[in-house]
């Protein structure tokens, strides 16, 4: 599946609120142009290169250095789940196969449609909590595959409406 | 402003701000290293070039490449300590490079003829120890195509966004410093190829021998200013052209 466009006007909007040429808005800018466009893609960065005054391969390093930032594109939702130690022993593994099963694709991927992106975390610090799943930012405490069957059901059934 | 100190209680002598490993050679201490190159910013990545410094009551390990020298400290080059650290090392990055003759016979050196670690699960480019000299001559040469990338066990040295790159040049100056010579560089009448492009070359239009990549030429020719045929000969035809016409004017 091919990326969707990007829309450069979004891109240059974003920039034009940073500074030209100054290095130092390197994360700045990444942060903002990735909660723009839920991920960074390689138009966007090149245009970012050029308006700071830094190499591309510059930028990419640092792009792909930090695990906040993404170059491949995101679904609207995102579904986190938590394998730290106590997340782990208290079954989260269970709870990535039973969202894999219903999506139908891999930890770290994103479905199809655009819909859902699954991704795993080594810890989150809520180990209280376990397992634990994050979904778009809401922490879901004691998940069982089951509620996570239905959370995701939720999602497909609003997206057919 | 001058710092005295002493390296192996000899006493020694050294501008301030300069790093230990150049004055330290420059006094003719051996100290072995992999990823230091006079001409480009040390950054202590391969650390091999460990020595033990005391100053000030305080006596530790430190890479020389990248520690400025301080006044009246004592540095020892070849402790059991240095040794052992520098030993560990090598196997480790033995397990990197183990196809790299130069780590191989630096190892043996610290008695260091097999390694205990695996090599890495990924490695797109086999026996690159990760020392960043590439990137950095790249750097200074001005045309930053090369960058590390990922980080962790998936760190790795390549172009940005993983495909061609119009920064790059073809000089081939990353493979020149790479102490592992691992960046793979082939000429051939296409070109010469590294990192997945090939470069057209420019040929001596005497000899034929290769004279530069067009890239490089045309990067040259933007930067001094000098005309294009001074790019078209090589060093050796340029040198026999001009010692010729000097000839004529002489005799």
């Amino acid at each position: 599946m091919s990326a969707p466009p990007v829309d450069i006007g979004r891109v240059d909007r974003v920039l034009a609120r940073h500074p030209a040429g100054v290095q130092g808005e390197l994360i700045n800018v990444l942060h903002d142009l990735q909660a723009e466009l839920r991920y960074l893609p390689r138009q966007a960065l090149e245009r970012a290169a050029s308006h700071l005054g830094v190499p591309e391969a510059h930028l990419f390093g640092v792009a792909t250095f930090y695990e906040g930032f993404h170059l491949e594109p995101r679904g609207e939702h995102i579904c986190t789940v938590c394998m730290g130690t106590a997340c782990h022993v208290r079954g989260a593994p269970r709870l990535v196969e039973q969202a894999e099963r219903d999506l139908g694709i891999r930890a770290g991927q994103t479905t199809p449609d655009m819909r859902l992106t699954l991704e795993t975390v080594n810890c989150v610090g809520a180990c209280a909590l376990g397992p634990l799943v994050i979904f778009d930012g809401k922490y879901h405490g004691n998940m069982t595959p089951d509620r996570l069957g239905r959370l995701i059901g939720k999602l497909a059934k609003k997206g057919s409406e | 402003m001058e710092r005295r100190f002493k390296i192996n209680d000899i006493d020694v002598k050294a501008r301030a701000g300069e790093h230990l490993l150049d004055v330290a050679r420059r006094y003719g201490f051996e100290i072995p290293s992999l990823c230091h190159h006079e001409a480009l910013p040390p950054i202590g990545a391969c650390r091999i070039c460990l020595v033990e410094v005391a100053w000030g009551g305080r006596r530790e390990l430190c890479t020389s490449c990248n520690f400025e020298v301080i006044e009246g400290m004592q540095v020892t080059t070849d402790t059991p300590a240095v040794q052992h650290h520098r030993a560990m090392n090598l196997e480790l990055l033995l397990a990197r490079a183990p196809g790299s003759a130069r780590l191989r016979e630096l190892a043996a050196q610290y008695g260091v003829r097999r390694t205990r670690f695996g090599p890495p699960a990924t490695s797109p480019l086999p026996n690159c120890i990760l020392c960043e000299l590439c990137v950095r001559a790249c750097e200074q040469l001005g045309n930053h195509a090369l960058t590390m990338v990922g980080r962790g066990d998936k760190k790795r040295i390549g172009l940005a966004f993983n495909s061609p790159s119009e920064q790059c040049t073809g000089c081939a100056s990353c493979a020149s410093v790479c102490p592992t010579e691992c960046i793979p560089v082939k000429d051939t009448a296409a070109g010469r190829t590294i990192w997945g492009q090939t470069h057209p070359l420019v040929l001596c239009k005497v000899c034929g021998a290769p004279v530069m990549t067009e890239r490089q030429r045309a990067k040259a020719i933007a930067k001094k200013g000098l005309p294009e045929e001074y790019y078209d000969f090589c060093e050796s035809c340029k040198q026999s052209t001009a010692s010729k016409r000097f000839a004529s004017i002489v005799w």
